[in-house]
């Protein structure tokens, strides 16, 4: 599975995209798993309702299934226009 | 309809122009531009706007097609800029072409309420004090509510 990291996520852990192997059911399964892994996890995914998340380009809640899932995508609320 | 997502700035005149002179069953055309503003207090060297490619033009997209179901459209354009840029430049426009105004004024305010909050674009302001991510807000949010 793709991850990208954009904005201060990116800065938090470094990465703008990394590839996992990653049995996690739901978006908030990954975040556990990833915030377990070192501390700039655990920095950037400290407060969820401060981040988004997009599965395969479309905006989705943190409770949305992975299955079938290609490309995840985590960025602080977006500031367009 | 056109969406384009760019690097390079756009001429407001020959686009509005362009996009106005190609829809002669439309009474009413409406052109909004976000332009780079400075810091009252911290002068801004320039704004670095970041963007999700494979995301963007899709969300986009969709925007400007819900607008076209909401509202009786003609046609709609959305340029949105990335990279850096100073002071004074032109960030973004967007375009409604409808047969009458109120259409083309709201599916407007409709696209950039969207765009505020929706479009996977993320600014950083780069001043002499440092950089800094700009905040989404809450009214940005609360702006989406009425649609």
């Amino acid at each position: 599975m793709d991850i990208l990291y954009f904005a201060w996520v990116r800065e938090r852990i470094g990465l703008p995209r990394e590839q996992i192997e990653t049995d996690a059911a739901t978006v908030r399964d990954l975040v556990n798993e990833l915030r377990a892994r070192e501390e700039r996890y655990t920095a950037a995914f400290e407060d969820t309702s401060a981040l988004r998340v997009a599965l395969d380009q479309e905006l989705a809640d943190f409770d949305a299934p992975l299955a079938g899932v290609r490309e995840v995508a985590f960025f602080p609320p977006m500031t367009g226009g | 309809m056109r969406i384009s997502v760019q690097e390079e700035a756009f001429d407001l005149g020959q686009e509005s122009s362009a996009f106005a002179a190609g829809h002669r069953e439309m009474g009413a055309i409406v052109t909004f531009t976000g332009v780079v503003r400075d810091l009252p207090d911290d002068p801004m060297e320039a704004m670095e706007i970041e963007h999700y490619p494979g995301m963007t033009q899709k969300a986009l997209s969709q925007m400007a097609e819900q607008a076209q179901e909401r509202f009786s459209l003609g046609d709609v354009l959305v340029i949105h800029r990335y990279g850096r840029l100073v002071p004074g430049e032109m960030i973004m426009m967007v375009a409604t072409a409808a047969r009458h105004r109120k259409d083309a004024f709201e599916a407007a305010t409709f696209l950039m309420d969207y765009l505020k909050s929706r479009a996977p674009f993320w600014k950083r302001e780069v001043s002499a004090s440092g950089a800094a991510w700009v905040a989404s807000t809450d009214e940005d949010e609360a702006a989406l509510s009425r649609w």
